[in-house]
């Protein structure tokens, strides 16, 4: 890597832009490069400073109230819960605000981004002909086919005996990145399972959203992060979840 | 049947509330970058309000922040362009130069030149405010308000190469100013 290409992609590393290939190249240019170092040692440095001063402006209360005036105003008093909830959500924002966390501001932009791009990625899937790249009900067909595609194969589990029937495997794109997604059927409903490997090997537990009409159920366990993708309501989807996670750890 | 939102809608106005008022003092920062005037930033921030509550109808998320800052955007690019016509321009260094500029070699300080003070707020907005346009946007996108390169590139409705490059050029500069202020 030359000091020109460095000098750009240092910026995605120090911003967490970069895949791990690439953050590689970069951190074995800037080993070799003093001058490249001080670079990012620099920016580093500003950026802490930044977070740490505080470079914000906070809108002026008479804004505030003019916006306010300006939106249509809710016709009954509010009840109480109602105020209690504004503030609550009120004092929730100033706390993040006073201490300025800003890694987990950033984790959220990401946790949203990711997840509308699984839903893209799902969808896209049900495109005719792009649902499976290997087709079969068997899971020692589909497991084998990953293998060398990408770092690291998905846990293929066969779930037909609990309704969940698997037809197949299928490389997909999440992140920029090449993820393996296991494909199961219930009835007509098509269930994505998006896995990819992460950093951390904490265990977090399922999280259910509803992103543009599909619900994804996402968690963490030993190192690889899944997401299940589907239009099936809220607690079948959770029943699948719970099965697969429950197989995984009976497999051992 | 669902009741059809209108514009005095209060449930509508409920729900906007709720997602949209938690990033005003966000969107008065960002207006106060781009317009470099804290009157200018707070009619723009009134407009951007006011046109992202008409149109929250067809907001499908994810993210409300990019959303509300691309609509203040353009709010702010309609002022750059009174200004224009206005005797006094206040944005007169976009220059479409700037970007060609090659990166860097305009600081030549030795890794031993490294950054020693930390600065208060007020220095860095004026550092930060002294950018040129373009630089100013992405940087204050990413390092102010924690934008991913992928949102910048929505808001600024440019590649994410641009806002790479932007970004690089930016940080280079100011480090630069950064080492200067440091020398005084």
């Amino acid at each position: 890597m030359t000091c020109d290409e460095a000098e750009v992609l240092l910026h995605a590393l120090i911003d967490g832009e970069l895949d791990a290939g690439h953050a590689r190249e970069v951190e074995s240019h800037i080993a070799g490069c003093p001058r490249c170092a001080a670079a990012l040692r620099d920016y580093r440095e500003m950026s802490k400073a930044i977070a740490e001063a505080g470079a914000g402006y906070t809108a002026p209360a008479a804004l505030r109230q003019r916006i306010e005036a300006a939106l249509p105003q809710p016709r009954a008093v509010p009840n109480r819960r109602a105020v209690l909830r504004g503030f609550a959500m009120g004092s929730a924002v100033s706390v993040l605000a006073a201490t300025g966390l800003v890694a987990i501001v950033l984790r959220n932009d990401d946790v949203e981004r990711i997840q509308s791009e699984v839903v893209s990625a799902h969808l896209r899937s049900l495109q005719a002909g792009h649902l499976t790249d290997v087709i079969s009900t068997d899971q020692h067909t589909v497991k084998p086919w990953f293998n060398g595609k990408l770092d690291v194969s998905p846990p293929v589990i066969d779930l037909t005996a609990q309704g969940f029937t698997l037809i197949g495997g299928r490389l997909d794109y999440i992140d920029a990145r090449a993820i393996g997604a296991v494909v199961y059927r219930r009835r007509q409903h098509v269930i994505n399972l998006f896995v990819s490997q992460t950093s951390s090997t904490e265990r977090r537990p399922a999280k259910i959203d509803t992103i543009q009409g599909f619900n994804i159920r996402h968690w963490s366990d030993r190192g690889l992060n899944y997401w299940a993708v589907s239009d099936l309501a809220k607690d079948e989807l959770a029943d699948f979840g719970e099965r697969f996670e429950s197989a995984i750890r009976a497999a051992g | 049947m669902p009741i059809r939102a209108s514009d005095d809608d209060p449930e509508k106005a409920r729900r906007f509330r709720e997602a949209a008022l938690p990033y005003l003092d966000d969107a008065y920062t960002l207006a106060r970058y781009l317009l470099r005037n804290a009157a200018d930033a707070e009619d723009a921030v009134q407009e951007c309000y006011l046109r992202a509550f008409r149109h929250f109808d067809s907001y499908r998320g994810p993210a409300m922040k990019p959303w509300l800052f691309a609509i203040l955007r353009n709010v702010c690019r309609a002022e750059y362009a009174r200004r224009a016509t206005a005797p006094t321009s206040a944005i007169e260094d976009v220059t479409e130069s700037a970007e060609q500029t090659p990166l860097w070699h305009e600081a030549e300080e030795t890794p031993e030149a490294q950054l020693q003070r930390r600065w208060d707020s007020d220095t860095i907005r004026r550092l930060v405010a002294a950018l040129a346009e373009p630089f100013r946007e992405t940087f204050v996108l990413r390092e102010i308000q924690n934008l991913s390169y992928r949102e910048i590139a929505k808001v600024a409705e440019v590649p994410v190469g641009t806002v790479m490059s932007r970004l690089a050029r930016a940080r280079a500069m100011l480090r630069s100013a950064w080492l200067a202020e440091e020398e005084q």
